[in-house]
């Protein structure tokens, strides 16, 4: 069975995800064994290990944005936990935000 | 593959009659011309706006003079400010028929349906006979774009499209790629691939150019059905579409409606010049996609992992699915499932040889899936750009 969850960068700090995964999943990558904290949907990045705050998250080998907090490995990575270093998305809860400040 | 020739040299591998409103007011009367020809390749473009944009007219100008393009006619309401004679005189002199009707001076809606309904008659009977002539893929201009990109886009369809274009640029192709609103976080890399050091320099400006005015408007290029399929940042979904243009060396920077000169990977900067003065860049995809065609476009790779369905006037535009779950859900309306890379039932070879096959076979006459579901969507709206400067094309 092919992984669930793709490395796309050796240098990379997240891995993506092919099939849905369950928490409490177990990813081998290579050598690498992470346990899923969270639940996990295609497209989205898990850490492949710990991320400290304010460390770049690397996808494709480059930066993507930095750690708005510690991210352990195994956690969900998105926009509860990193940020954008150029330009703030427009999500449909920041679209709630700006109409709950109107 | 076989194209129609016209009188400037380029080749196009359909032979659309276009019919084109000139303000929103003839947008009815255009567009009930085209639903009562009822033919496919009777097909309606329009720029709604009544104040005068230089944008807006060359962009008409070179839609009307696109090697798909066979013969148009234009529907004016007749006060609005865009300059019709000009563009009449512009399809006139590229040797193609072109037609104006205005409704102030026709009699109103009925008379210039009517109207319409008997030029088109004899404009398509006239284009129907136009010559077809043996055409290679050095002829051919393929853009590509994304839409409704999720974290499956950047791993299947963006690089497999990649591959194709490597391909296509070996074989003399002209190959244009796009958005950079949607390149933010990719300008250091992209510098590198530029064949001067005077084109790295306008790329990084135009990346620069694009982070301003997208502050400004105080959104990036990334919609909440991004963040939904996985992608997280602006530079993330950026290294994603930026996989689209392969790995050929840049050679130049075009903006919407400039032709490239000659065979090789184009970068289409869509980012309006000066302070924001209209809006957002890019309203919606089919707006950039009618801004590939404007520069010669035959063919638009659409690459998408949420699932779009549009395509468009003009020329055929391609879907390549990147995502598996998105490909069950709506196969009808994609030509190329690169979902099959994320569940590992095939490589990006694979796919990219895919891709560049249904290409040509589109190319030569075969309808893509949004051509034959009868997709045309056009969209044209207000913006201002600069001329681009001298190193943004190659050198002679």
């Amino acid at each position: 069975m092919k992984s669930k969850f793709i490395l796309l960068h050796p240098q990379d700090n997240v891995l993506v995800c092919c099939r849905q995964a369950e928490v409490n999943e177990m990813i081998i990558i290579g050598k690498q064994k992470i346990v899923l904290r969270q639940a996990m949907e295609l497209g989205h990045k898990v850490a492949r290990q710990a991320v400290a705050r304010g460390d770049k998250i690397v996808k494709y080998g480059v930066s993507i944005g930095s750690a708005v907090q510690a991210i352990h490995p195994g956690e969900h990575v998105h926009l509860h936990n990193m940020k954008s270093d150029y330009i703030r998305p427009h999500t449909r809860q920041r679209l709630q935000e700006i109409s709950d400040y109107k | 593959m076989k194209g129609f020739l016209r009188q400037d040299g380029r080749k196009g591998i359909r032979n659309v009659l276009i019919v084109a409103y000139l303000v929103e007011c003839a947008h009815h009367v255009a567009r009930l011309i085209v639903t009562r020809s009822d033919d496919p390749a009777v097909q309606l473009i329009g720029f709604p706006g009544c104040f005068p944009n230089d944008y807006a007219f060359r962009m008409m100008q070179a839609l009307g003079t696109h090697p798909n393009t066979g013969g148009v006619l234009l529907v004016s309401l007749g006060c609005e400010g865009f300059n019709r004679e000009a563009l009449t005189e512009t399809i006139r002199a590229s040797g193609r028929p072109v037609e104006t009707l205005v409704i102030q001076q026709t009699g109103g809606t009925r008379k210039t349906i009517d109207a319409g309904l008997d030029v088109i008659r004899a404009m398509k009977a006239r284009i129907d006979e136009a010559e077809q002539v043996d055409m290679n893929l050095d002829q051919l201009v393929v853009g590509t774009i994304c839409g409704g990109s999720d974290g499956t886009s950047g791993i299947s369809a963006n690089p497999a499209v990649g591959k194709c274009f490597d391909r296509l640029v070996r074989d003399g192709a002209t190959c244009i790629f796009e958005e950079t609103g949607e390149l933010i976080g990719c300008e250091q890399v992209m510098m590198t691939r530029a064949v001067s050091p005077g084109l790295a320099r306008e790329i990084e400006q135009s990346v620069v150019k694009a982070v301003h005015y997208y502050s400004t408007m105080g959104y990036g290029s990334f919609a909440p059905g991004n963040a939904e399929g996985g992608l997280t940042t602006q530079e993330e979904k950026s290294m994603g579409a930026y996989a689209k243009s392969g790995s050929s060396p840049i050679h130049g920077l075009i903006k919407p409606g400039d032709i490239p000169p000659r065979g090789g990977l184009y970068l289409m900067d869509v980012v309006p010049d000066g302070e924001p003065r209209f809006g957002f860049p890019n309203i919606a995809d089919n707006a950039e996609i009618v801004e590939l065609i404007a520069s010669g476009c035959h063919l638009v790779l659409f690459t998408t992992g949420r699932g779009s369905v549009v395509g468009s006037a003009i020329s055929p535009v391609i879907k390549i699915c990147a995502n598996p779950e998105t490909w069950r859900n709506l196969a009808d309306d994609m030509d190329v499932n690169a979902g099959r890379i994320i569940e590992g039932e095939a490589d990006l070879d694979e796919v990219g040889d895919e891709i560049y096959r249904r290409l040509q076979a589109i190319a030569a006459g075969s309808p893509s899936k949004s051509e034959a579901l009868g997709h045309q969507e056009f969209i044209l709206t207000y913006k201002s750009f600069e001329p681009i400067g001298p190193a943004c094309l190659p050198a002679h």
